[in-house]
């Protein structure tokens, strides 16, 4: 087997995400010019609609959070190459470990005792949704990606059988809870920012931004500085090298999904405890797909992963901006957009790849041959 | 108790209706599937082919330009597919779900700039769908006890895709095992260095599954909106084809055994939208959401080896590297 040409690692982690991103936004901007608009006025309307309007930014960090914590679910999985596609399912099954949480606690417990209780509920529920597919997987030999579609499709009817059931709020029509009392509430940061003074528009960007910045942290150091990050990377590297090294690759599974799954879950705080104050049906919308891609882009890297979110994020407020600026393009858009830097960062991964390579090469070709091969 | 009888009668024959476009699609991913190639995208090219045959339908008026534009679209999306993780090598299950993704931006964005109904494509007329077919002598037959129903309600009235739906099942199983087509797409599944080295190419092998099962694909895409249903409303598939997927893995890659799980799961949907609202005794009202979840609860159940044991080929997620 030929290798394909090296890439410089720069090229890789810098270059490659950022013409996947540009070619996404190149044929998205075709398919804006052949519905007749002018691509270039969407684009503006989307940056400003994301960076520039009062209270946008908030709101793309807002959604960047979700991002971040679907993003790392997918790439904790991936260092172990298990392909977690049922971070849509952890997450709603983390909602309702919150929720649950709340509608018991939220009379009885303060607000700094129930809130961590709420989290760590919705990331073992995220976590044991995660961690049954990889048992399938590690002990009965079950196709993880099979497995977690699946289990995305039982937690949507898991959660409509339960929020038009059960925990629907009485004498009410809608498939929620009832509201929980301001106990379970993650503060506003604007909130916390105008307690010191200091001007900041409303936006639904709560304290989770924090946690999820801090679950990076946390993944970083997981999966670079630890024992276990390193068999769980070891097993993904080669299941049976690790297996050889006396690393116990069944339960290295179980484990990194499970993390994943909770990871995953822990997307509901942001939704749950920040924003909505209640579970309520479908709150995950299609977040935890999104995962996928940021984890894509963001390289499996904490570090990238945050960019990649901001990105995301921008693109999912400045597409809601599309819909009240055009009458032909619709958020919708942003769908589009997120496909194709899937297809391209995933799907063609090496369309880009060895043209630069050889590209590069040709750049470069009279300093490497002086400094000999690296890789 | 003939009433009874009827009543039974009419879930089947809505079993088969919910169960025909699962039936096309589990037999394109028994196609891709046994190739080598995972393709979780039955999803997004059912969607995008059910947006182009009602799209070109309510332009020409005429269902059968619809369902030729949605099988090209389809067989397209199966192109792409296949250049992504036959010739670029990519990760088969991220480029599939690339596709799914796509199609849900793409039919919603063309539909509001084609028609601005929102994303729907206007509702159509009679002349514009494929009608029912009513068999010779229905209403004669019908009125003879027992088995006069069956022929009027059950086998009587549907429309050609249903039979060419039923038909897809025994031309899969017949190119499978009976022709050498067959027997190479199954090689290559399964050992594809063999079929190199007896000079056979394993892409173009895989592509021509791929395209195949792009034409499944799209004709159910086209019975979702010009048979079944009378135009295209956004994210119409809802799930049917993991459903599909579900089936061919129940029916472990088997024709027949995929045709049985996909009318076992028509089935259960045509139940479960029967029993909306009814109070079952002990029970109380039906569960219905969770008789909607079995599909994927017994699909899980099966792969995990509880009950038997469904292999997928062999190479199936890999992409071929030719050795040199």
């Amino acid at each position: 087997m030929t290798p394909p040409p090296a890439l410089p690692r720069w090229a890789d982690v810098g270059l490659i995400p950022l013409i996947n991103v540009l070619a996404a936004l190149v044929v998205s901007g075709i398919v804006v010019a052949v519905i007749g608009e002018n691509p270039f006025e969407a684009m503006m309307v989307m940056i400003k609609g994301a960076f520039v309007y009062k209270g946008s930014l908030g709101y793309t960090l807002y959604y960047a959070t979700n991002f971040i914590f679907t993003g790392l679910a997918v790439a904790v999985a991936f260092h172990a190459m298990l392909f977690n596609i049922g971070g849509e399912g952890q997450a709603y099954l983390g909602g309702l470990g919150a929720g649950l949480t709340c509608l018991m606690f939220d009379s009885m417990f303060p607000a700094l005792f129930l809130v961590p209780l709420a989290i760590m509920a919705s990331a073992s529920f995220g976590a044991v949704w995660g961690a049954i597919p990889g048992y399938l997987q590690a002990k009965r030999g079950s196709h993880i990606v099979i497995t977690t579609i699946m289990f995305n499709f039982l937690a949507a009817s898991i959660m409509v059988w339960l929020l038009a059931g059960r925990l629907k709020a009485p004498g009410q029509m809608s498939p929620e809870t009832r509201s929980f009392s301001a106990n379970a509430e993650l503060p506003f940061i604007h909130d916390i920012i105008n307690a010191f003074g200091v001007e900041m528009a409303r936006s639904p960007l709560n304290l989770s931004f924090v946690v999820a910045l801090l679950a990076c942290v946390g993944v970083w150091v997981l999966i670079w500085r630890s024992r276990l990050g390193y068999a769980i990377r070891a097993t993904g590297h080669s299941t049976g090298a690790a297996e050889y090294a006396g690393i116990p690759v069944s339960t290295v599974i179980i484990i990194t999904m499970a993390i994943s799954g909770g990871l995953a879950g822990m997307m509901a705080i942001n939704e749950i405890l920040g924003v909505q104050h209640r579970t309520i049906l479908g709150f995950t919308s299609g977040y935890g797909f999104t995962g996928i891609a940021v984890a894509l882009m963001g390289r499996n890297h904490p570090i990238g992963i945050i960019l990649a979110s901001l990105l995301f994020g921008a693109l999912y407020q400045g597409g809601a901006e599309l819909d009240f600026e055009f009458s032909t393009i619709t958020r919708e858009m942003v769908l589009l957009i997120q496909g194709l830097i899937i297809l391209f960062s995933g799907g063609l991964a090496y369309m880009f790849n060895q043209p630069l390579a050889h590209l590069l090469g040709l750049l470069l070709a009279p300093r490497s041959a002086k400094g000999g091969q690296n890789g | 108790m003939a009433d009874l009888w009827l009543q039974f009668l009419l879930t089947i024959d809505a079993s088969l209706r919910v169960a025909t476009p699962l039936i096309l699609c589990a037999m394109a991913g028994i196609f891709s599937e046994k190739s080598g190639v995972i393709d979780i995208s039955l999803e997004g090219k059912m969607l995008m082919s059910a947006f182009a045959a009602a799209a070109v339908a309510a332009m020409t008026s005429s269902a059968l330009a619809g369902l030729m534009v949605a099988i090209g679209v389809s067989m397209l999306l199966g192109l792409l597919h296949g250049l992504a993780s036959i010739t670029l090598r990519g990760n088969q299950v991220i480029s599939g779900l690339a596709i799914n993704i796509l199609a849900s931006g793409l039919t919603v964005t063309i539909g509001i700039a084609m028609f601005r109904q929102g994303g729907q494509t206007p509702n159509l007329a009679r002349a514009e769908r494929f009608r029912p077919i009513e068999l010779p002598l229905a209403e004669q037959l019908g009125s003879l006890p027992l088995i006069g129903p069956i022929y009027r309600e059950v086998i009587s009235g549907h429309n050609i895709l249903v039979w060419v739906a039923l038909t897809a099942v025994l031309f899969t199983a017949f190119i499978l095992t009976r022709t050498r087509f067959g027997l190479r797409l199954r090689a290559v599944g399964e050992k594809p260095e063999a079929l190199d080295s007896a000079g056979v190419s394993v892409a173009r092998t895989r592509y021509l599954a791929l395209i195949i099962a792009g034409v499944l694909c799209g004709m159910a895409g086209a019975y979702l909106s010009t048979a079944h249903g009378s135009g295209f409303v956004r994210e119409m598939t809802a799930g049917k084809g993991y459903i599909a997927l579900a089936a061919m893995i129940f029916g472990k890659w088997q024709p027949r055994g995929a045709l049985l799980a996909c009318l076992l799961f028509g089935f259960l949907e045509a139940v479960a939208s029967r029993m909306q609202g009814v109070d079952v005794p002990l029970i109380g009202e039906a569960p219905v959401d969770l008789i909607l979840a079995l599909p994927y609860l017994l699909t899980v159940i099966l792969l995990a080896g509880f009950v038997g044991k469904a292999m997928p080929p062999r190479a199936i997620g890999e992409p071929y590297v030719k050795e040199r």
